[in-house]
């Protein structure tokens, strides 16, 4: 199967220590500095009214960039928009890479905000070609699997499934035995 | 576009009810032929607006980023309307009629906000949904999932027949007439895509309520209004609705005027039907700021109107589904899961004691209350929506409204379930309370994502909402009753006309530099069907409009008299004293230096520009019956085409056929209203007409083309081949060029009668 439209959530460790509505200033600064590689930056939504919501994102035509609080989890969150050629291990590789350098770019401005160096969720936006179902776990685990082992060099993960209702979307929450380096990410 | 979108297309192939199936085929042709350069920008649009996908801030490719304006560079390909780029998100309309929903329908809006939008879901103030962020390619996959839970987003935009609202306490509230639930379901789909609502040149609005007193219908500021009423006749009991037309709010507010007193329920649908011809053929159609029906009532007068709407209405050729969509209205009534109940005793549960109180209501069903669901500023998460839907299931027999305070509400709920479902909604923050209260501040979309929007509604919103939730318990319950409402415009798309405390967004220059500020309108009513509009008093700048309402409201506790209404208050008072308390807040301003947030809106840290405001769609584009007719017509022959290349010979045959009828009766429209969709009669009026006049024949070629047409219909039901099919194809493709040609020609000679 083709893991396209990857969703990947670096959660934050212990509470958060920002005020995420301080966030939306840099996340301004992103889209007039078109500071993202590759991606067109359109505009910030802040939606921190709603509670357990999306948080503050930077909405980008390929992607978008946010503080999720999606669950009541806080975290920095990659959503891939548009398709993205090329293998299931290029497509993980850019998610995680994207993941972290949204990370490192917020923490340039908050050094507060620390996050897990253990943990993520990589969840598939699409439930046309990732319904949440036992098949599809069966099927993209191996997929999942050999990509992080490319990308992080290593194959000591434990998955285990974002959440197992048949409404919610597709993924996996990804935890490694051996922390990973955020800035190494970033840098790919 | 999404990876799934051909695993939707396939998977809802020929199992989606019509004619929202077709309708999005139809949507999907049209976005390529437009990425193909083959449909107009504007006639692109306006079929667009007209399936709900709206343009969004900033789809001019162009974004103040705080010290200068600059281009955002979105791929260079065909535009989604003039000037609009065509990768730019924009906003999808979903069309909620009476803003009736099932579990399904809100676990579809669920996914949907998540898959192709920013996760959230919005609840307009015309009980429809919004969503955000949608890229143009992924509407026929939001469409087709949609569809398959019977929704559609078709005429939520654009020059026509929007959503019909109804008021959400239908059926279950003490005071109405009768249930205006199923009729104002049965007048949305009956209007849908009739070919006398094709030719506005303007929306129409129209809203039901059940009885003349409560603001819930808010039939006084709409297009078109229903009011139930039961009268005698005969001694029997005859259901009808009082109909006002001409209200509406926008730059110039105007209060509905009485089309009749009564109209039997059996003339609801040809009465309106009338209404919209009328409209369609005399409502103004070059300057779109006066072309609501309230400047054509206006204009007339609403005697010559009334006359005229009923001429017209004897004229109407008979149609069946006038009273056969009536058929079933009276059985169609919701009912409870649960038996009935007491309320529980609240025990020092003071959350749920305040929620009671300002959120549930009792039914005229002995046992049985409604529960208001209370969001903020309309949004929603998709977990939440997820929630609301499970607890729907358990506690109703799977029925929800929206409101047009941009909230939920839940109906039939037995009253001993009260205290579980607090407990069922709380548990995933729904279970605010302060519904339909000063804390519940009712918001537009604002310069957050609307092209139109001045300053930021929803900014304003959520903060004076943060501010006054964080005092409630301190507020007086005089003050508690206000209502807030915020446009960011003065288009009142946050309907602030008819709120005790309305804004709407303008700007002003302080020291060299904009910034923004709303205007306070007071003197407005929600009540008896927003029987009153207020007037702005005075332009306050935005980071001090929560001033406003502290010094405003602390005025009003001081100084009423008795158990006086904000209303009859600010009636009292005058409108003098209220502006001299607000003066100050225009003084005193602080320098850019001193402070610069003053300079910038409610949660938007850049330098306040208005350089950001683009050409709003609210209009859509003027495009004629005939267009639409023709692009259908249009679309028929290049679905042909696809059909014959994928070896469907057939079908191909047959849907070049379909292109020429399509094609023949644009043309007739135009002489003929009522023309029919029978082959036959379209081939004997374009005979009669056309043909026989000659006015069919081409300078060159006679009467050429016409003969196609007739040959085609000669042969119908014919066996294709591949070699007929694609003649038929190449044919049909030249009649319609030669309808262009005749059409032309008629626009430059005298039009003959409209009606046959
Ligand atoms: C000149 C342009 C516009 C005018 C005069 C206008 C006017 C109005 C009015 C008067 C209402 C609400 C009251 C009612 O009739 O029930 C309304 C509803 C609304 N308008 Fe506008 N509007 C315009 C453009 C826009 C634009 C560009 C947007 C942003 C995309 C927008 C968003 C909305 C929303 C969200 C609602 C409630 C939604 C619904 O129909 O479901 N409007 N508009
Ligand atoms: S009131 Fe103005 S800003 Fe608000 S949605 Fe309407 S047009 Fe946009």
């Amino acid at each position: 199967m083709e893991l396209q439209h990857l969703v990947v959530k670096i959660p934050v460790a212990g509470a958060l220590a920002i005020d995420p509505a301080k966030v939306v200033d840099v996340m301004h600064q992103w889209v007039a500095g078109q500071t993202v590689p590759g991606v067109l930056l359109i505009d910030v939504a802040e939606l921190l009214h709603v509670p357990k919501g999306p948080g503050v994102v930077a909405v980008g035509h390929e992607a978008d960039y946010s503080l999720d609080h999606t669950g009541g989890l806080w975290g920095v969150q990659y959503r891939r928009k548009t398709q993205l050629p090329g293998t299931n291990g290029a497509r993980i590789a850019e998610a995680l890479k994207s993941a972290a350098q949204t990370a490192r770019r917020i923490q340039e401005a908050f050094p507060a905000l620390k996050l897990s160096n253990t943990t993520f969720e990589l969840i598939i936006n699409d439930r046309g070609i990732a319904p949440n179902t036992p098949e599809t776990y069966a099927a993209a685990l191996p997929e999942i699997e050999a990509g992080l082992r490319a990308a992080l060099g290593h194959g000591d993960f434990k998955f285990t499934r974002h959440d197992t209702e048949r409404r919610q979307r597709f993924g996996v929450t990804v935890q490694s035995s051996r922390a990973f380096d955020l800035a190494a990410l970033a840098a790919g | 576009m999404k990876a799934s979108h051909a695993i939707w297309k396939e998977r809802f192939k020929a199992k989606l009810p019509e004619p929202l199936g077709s309708e999005v085929d139809q949507f999907e042709t049209e976005i390529d032929l437009r990425k193909q350069g083959k449909i107009d920008e504007k006639v692109f649009a306006e079929t667009r607006l007209r399936r709900g996908a709206y343009g969004q801030r900033y789809d001019n490719g162009h974004r103040y980023d705080g010290t200068q304006s600059r281009t955002l560079p979105f791929a260079d390909k065909p535009t989604k309307g003039p000037g609009t780029m065509w990768d730019a998100p924009g906003m999808l309309r979903i069309k909620i009629p009476f803003g009736g929903l099932n579990p399904a329908q809100l676990e579809v809006m669920a996914e949907l906000a998540e898959e192709y939008s920013d996760g959230i879901a919005h609840v307009t103030t015309r009980q429809d949904f919004q969503l955000h962020f949608i890229h143009i390619e992924n509407g026929p996959s939001l469409m087709r999932r949609l569809a398959a839970v019977g929704i559609t987003t078709r005429e939520a935009c654009g020059n026509a027949v929007r959503n019909v609202t109804a008021c959400p306490y239908s059926g279950v509230c003490g005071d109405e007439a009768f249930d205006v639930t199923p009729y104002s379901h049965v007048l949305a789909w009956f209007l849908m895509g009739h070919p006398d609502t094709m030719e506005f040149g303007r929306k129409l609005k129209p809203a039901f309520s059940g009885c003349a007193q409560h603001a819930c219908g808010l039939t006084q500021m709409h297009d078109i209004g229903y009011t139930a009423v039961v009268r005698e006749v005969d001694g029997k009991l005859q259901r009808g609705f009082k109909i006002v037309v001409g209200g509406g709010l926008g730059p110039v507010p105007r209060q509905a005027r009485l089309l009749t007193e009564f109209a039997p329920v059996e003339e609801m649908l040809p009465l309106t039907q009338a209404v919209c011809r009328v409209f369609g053929k005399h409502g103004e159609k070059a300057n779109r700021n006066a072309a609501r029906i309230k400047f054509l009532v206006d204009k007339w007068g609403i005697e010559k109107f009334r006359t005229e709407v009923f001429a017209v209405r004897k004229e109407l050729r008979e149609d069946p589904r006038w009273l056969d969509m009536l058929k079933d209205v009276e059985k169609s009534v919701e009912g409870p899961l649960h038996p009935p109940g007491q309320l529980p005793a609240v025990n020092g549960n003071e959350k749920l004691r305040e929620w009671i109180k300002s959120n549930v209501r009792d039914q005229r069903q002995d046992g049985y209350v409604t529960c208001a669901v209370t969001l903020p500023l309309g949004d929603i998460t998709a977990d939440q929506l997820r929630s609301l839907a499970d607890i729907v299931a358990k506690y109703t027999r799977g029925t929800i409204r929206t409101t047009v305070e941009q909230n939920f509400l839940i109906r039939w709920v037995s009253k001993s379930d009260v205290a579980a479902l607090y407990g069922d909604l709380a548990a995933v923050d729904l279970g605010q309370s302060g519904g339909s209260s000063i804390v519940d501040v009712t918001a537009c979309p604002g310069t957050d994502t609307c092209k139109l929007g001045i300053s930021s509604s929803r900014g304003l919103g959520g903060e004076l909402r943060n501010r006054l939730l964080a005092k409630s318990a301190q507020l007086d319950e005089a003050v508690k009753g206000l209502h807030i409402k915020v446009s960011g415009c003065f288009n009142s798309c946050g309907v602030h006309h008819v709120a005790d405390l309305g804004f709407y967004g303008v700007s002003r220059t302080v020291n060299g530099y904009k910034v923004p500020h709303f205007q306070l309108v007071v003197g407005g009513q929600w009540e008896n069907n927003a029987g009153s509009y207020g007037l702005p008093i005075i332009a306050i700048p935005s980071k001090r409009a929560p001033d406003a309402v502290d010094r405003i409201t602390e005025y009003f506790v001081k100084n009423r008299q008795g158990d006086e209404k904000f209303f009859a208050f600010v009636k009292r008072v005058g409108k003098g004293p209220i502006r001299e308390l607000l003066e100050p807040l225009n003084q005193n301003f602080p320098t850019h230096d001193a402070d610069p947030g003053f300079y910038s809106d409610w949660g938007d840290p850049r330098q306040y520009s208005i350089g950001d405001i683009g050409i709003g769609e609210c209009a859509g584009e003027v495009v004629s019956r005939y267009q639409f007719e023709l692009v259908a017509s249009e679309r028929l022959v290049f679905e042909a085409g696809l059909h014959l290349d994928r070896g469907a010979t057939q079908q191909a045959g047959e849907t070049a056929y379909a292109a020429f009828l399509q094609a023949a009766r644009a043309l007739i429209q135009i002489q003929y209203d009522d023309i029919g969709s029978a082959p036959d009669e379209i081939v004997s009026e374009f005979k009669e007409r056309f043909f026989d006049t000659k006015m069919f024949f081409d300078p060159f070629v006679g009467p050429k083309f016409a003969n196609y047409f007739f040959a085609a219909h000669a042969a119908r039901g014919e066996t294709f081949t591949p070699d007929t099919a694609h003649h038929r194809i190449a044919e049909a493709q030249l009649f319609i060029e030669a309808v262009h040609n005749c059409y032309n020609k008629l626009r430059s000679t005298p039009a003959p009668a409209a009606t046959k």
